[in-house]
């Protein structure tokens, strides 16, 4: 019985969360490692990117709540998600047009487009507090738990509770959906092949005819819809603030890195790696190991090995362990 | 019109600006922009060093400029009394055992033969490093903040002149920097650039948390300043005298003096930063920089160790960042570290740095001056902007008030557009290298 407390505590506290925010961190990941695999830099701007999508969904939500538009126990977020992949498509069609193709033309080397991604960082960071403001906005509804503590409590009858929130059941099965789809079409699809061949060898990709424009711009689509899909389940699952999609960054680099940049299922694994050491070494893990250890080992402390602000600390020291034994990360990623 | 001529107009420009800011709203508003921009103008040549001679790629400029900042808690605030006593050399052992651990680590991973048997000896050194460290450390750190919390609780400073601390805040920066560069400047550039980006944010999360240190987020306030107080200029009989003599009243007389003091300060230190950055560019130090940024492997060729010379203008870029950061903190008085945020203390210095010249120190110093006086004054000038946008509109519409609550989110958007606009028409900035 203890056993089954502890395993049911360590679902709850540690296993549910870190699968929901690997899932958002993977999402993120796989956008920042499509651009560094075809466009070859390192997209500063992908936060923000995410914080455009998840401020068109919250707005679209709004309406939609406003007429009375909903899907009853699932959040109207989903309803509005499709438009806020639109919204931010055009936005990066736009930003690609205007700014990065320029560079694309003259051959720039790839920390110049770094820069200049951090100036588009700068415009879509103010356009995003312009029009929503820099507050915390809420706009999940519908059903806030798949299954709350105290159900689960009265169906086994153990005592911990495993709550799982609609949010994070959604994310879970959205990421699966996204994921699926962006491998059959980079598999199975002949932009999607094109794109693979483009980000593999560019000089022999130019020579089988393959049209270099049209490639990036399915790669800027592909990664709109993704930055997107990870922005709303990201502020479903938490909130939406402006300042923290930018935070994210560093976690998102951090398990495209840890992968490998330029692989897609090493961004997965990245983000999963990333999250779930987050997560463990900040939980303070007492209460499971009062169940496990007899009564005369119970820790008396709360056996947290950091703090929970020191989350960025811990996917860094994983990014640098990573880089330094194995440059090219986990699952053998390109390096410019 | 020549190099030089056009070069000095630009700097007339901006003097001219700040002076119309003197004229039209306050000279007190004129002299705030011009200390923070001298600030700006030496966290400018810290980055110039770094990406303009050596083109390193450091996004981390707020993690240096916050360690300054709390050089000058440890250096010039009053000890805490008893602090020491309670918890502080228990607290200085626990960081001894911590940095011992790592060694070790680093020890093994170098001398033992690689190997399964390297790998298992590096993770128990590891974890018993890390348990032994939290059992000291932990306990200490209590006894330290139990000391008044409410007004102190940390260890408190050395009680030393404040402006020792800004020589100091170059040495924290630089001692970090090494720290980083060792890691991570064998790297590819965009992993430097994410490695600084991390590190920034784990200082910033140290300084906040770490109570013991300087407060955290309670922050440290009433800090030394190198200049007199005003209420004391105030009640100085002969201050009034000569105050009344230029025709303002003690209240105003007495803040543009403090500013003033200030500007003088920073402005020595800027002359003197300049002209060794001048010097060091000029020197054949600078021309082997500038050869290692342009092309590492010919360089290499040459017998030059790139490495050791990157690691080099890392450590000294990040001091001079330092020292800007401490001399900010001594401005406002107080440390904050909830107010570090990397869109202003790291991207908006390198807006600065790529606007104004990469590569060349005086356009550095000019970009900094000239995005600073921009990022000021751009609020109340978009306010403006919406007001008269919005005339047409009907008061109290949902719309106008949106778009007048907004109007301080446009500096942003227009740093962005000037860095844009900057990199595709005039890439070399506005006074290029030469």
């Amino acid at each position: 019985m203890d056993f089954l407390n502890a395993l049911v505590a360590l679902s709850n506290f540690v296993l549910v969360p870190a699968i929901a925010y690997g899932s958002q961190l993977a999402l993120g990941a796989l956008g920042v490692t499509l651009i560094y695999g075809i466009l070859r830099f390192s997209n500063f701007a992908h936060g923000d990117t995410m914080a455009f999508g998840a401020m068109i969904a919250v707005l679209v939500t709004w309406w939609m709540q406003s007429v009375g538009i909903g899907l009853g126990p699932l959040p109207t977020a989903l309803l509005a998600l499709p438009f806020a992949i639109l919204g931010c498509m055009i936005l990066v069609l736009i930003t690609d047009r205007l700014v990065y193709r320029f560079y694309r033309e003259q051959k720039a080397k790839p920390v110049i487009l770094v820069i200049v991604s951090m100036g588009v960082m700068f415009i879509m960071n103010g356009l995003v507090r312009f029009i929503i403001g820099p507050d915390d906005q809420r706009f999940a509804d519908g059903e806030r738990f798949l299954i709350s503590a105290r159900e689960f409590k009265q169906l086994t009858g153990l005592k911990e509770g495993l709550a799982i929130k609609t949010t994070q059941g959604i994310t879970v099965v959205v990421a699966v959906i996204a994921v699926a789809l962006l491998f059959w079409f980079l598999n199975k699809t002949r932009t999607g092949k094109s794109m693979r061949a483009y980000s593999d060898n560019e000089d022999l990709a130019l020579l089988s005819g393959i049209n270099p424009e049209r490639v990036v711009m399915y790669t800027w689509l592909i990664v709109a819809a993704l930055a997107t899909t990870a922005g709303v389940l990201y502020g479903l699952d938490k909130s939406f603030k402006p300042f923290v999609y930018f935070q994210l960054l560093l976690p998102i680099f951090a398990s495209a890195i840890v992968g490998g940049l330029g692989n897609p299922l090493g961004a997965i694994a990245g983000g999963f790696i990333i999250a779930f050491s987050e997560v463990t070494i900040t939980y303070a893990w007492k209460k499971v190991l009062t169940y496990l250890m007899p009564e005369s080992l119970e820790p008396s402390g709360l056996v947290q090995l950091l703090s929970t602000d020191y989350k960025f600390a811990v996917s860094f020291v994983i990014l640098l362990i990573v880089l330094l034994f194995k440059p090219t990360g986990l699952f053998k990623g390109k390096a410019v | 019109m020549s190099e030089p001529v056009k070069n000095t107009l630009l700097f007339v420009l901006v003097g001219a600006l700040i002076l119309l800011t003197g004229f039209m709203q306050s000279w007190n508003s004129a002299l705030m922009i011009l200390n923070m921009g001298l600030i700006s103008a030496i966290m400018a040549i810290g980055v110039n060093l770094q990406w303009g001679f050596a083109g390193l790629f450091n996004v981390g400029v707020m993690g240096f400029v916050a360690l300054g900042g709390l050089a000058v808690v440890l250096v010039s605030t009053p000890p805490t009394p008893g602090a020491w006593t309670a918890g502080g050399f228990g607290i200085l052992l626990a960081l001894l055992l911590g940095a011992a651990t790592i060694f070790a680590a680093v020890m093994i991973a170098q001398k033992m033969p690689k190997g399964r048997m390297r790998t298992l000896t590096m993770i128990v050194v590891l974890v018993a490093g890390f348990f032994v460290f939290r059992a000291v450390f932990d306990p200490n750190v209590a006894a330290v903040e139990a000391i008044s919390p409410a007004t102190s609780g940390h260890i408190g400073g050395l009680n030393l002149p404040v402006l020792l601390a800004w020589p100091a805040g170059g040495l924290f920066a630089a001692g970090a920097a090494w720290l980083i560069g060792k890691t991570a400047l064998g790297l590819r550039s965009d992993y430097l650039a994410i490695a600084t980006l991390g590190i920034a944010e784990i200082i910033i999360a140290v300084m906040k948390n770490e109570d013991w240190l300087a407060r955290g987020v309670k922050n440290v306030i009433g800090l030394p300043r190198p200049v007199p107080y005003e209420i004391d200029l105030q009640n100085d009989p002969g201050f009034i005298e000569r105050a009344s003599s230029l025709g303002l009243d003690p209240v105003t007389a007495s803040t543009l003096y403090v500013k003033l003091g200030y500007s003088v300060l920073f402005l020595i230190v800027l002359l003197v930063l300049l002209w060794m950055a001048q010097m060091a560019l000029k020197s054949p130090w600078g021309r082997m920089m500038r050869a290692i940024r342009d092309n590492e492997v010919a360089a290499e060729a040459m017998g030059k160790d790139v490495t050791r010379r990157h690691l080099q203008i890392f450590v000294l870029g990040s001091a001079v960042c330092g020292i800007a950061g401490a001399m900010m903190t001594t401005l406002d008085g107080q440390l904050t570290p909830g107010t570090y945020q990397p869109l202003r203390f790291t991207f908006l210095v390198w807006v600065m740095v790529i606007v104004g010249g990469s590569g060349n120190n005086f356009g550095a110093v000019l970009g900094a001056m000239l995005i600073w006086f921009l990022w000021v004054q751009v609020e109340p000038i978009g306010l403006w902007l919406m007001q008269v946008l919005t005339a047409g509109l009907p008061d109290g519409s949902a719309l106008k008030t949106h778009l007048l609550d907004s109007a301080a989110h446009m500096r942003l958007l227009t740093m962005g557009v000037v860095l844009l606009l900057v990199l595709r028409f005039s890439p070399r900035g506005l006074i290029p290298e030469k």
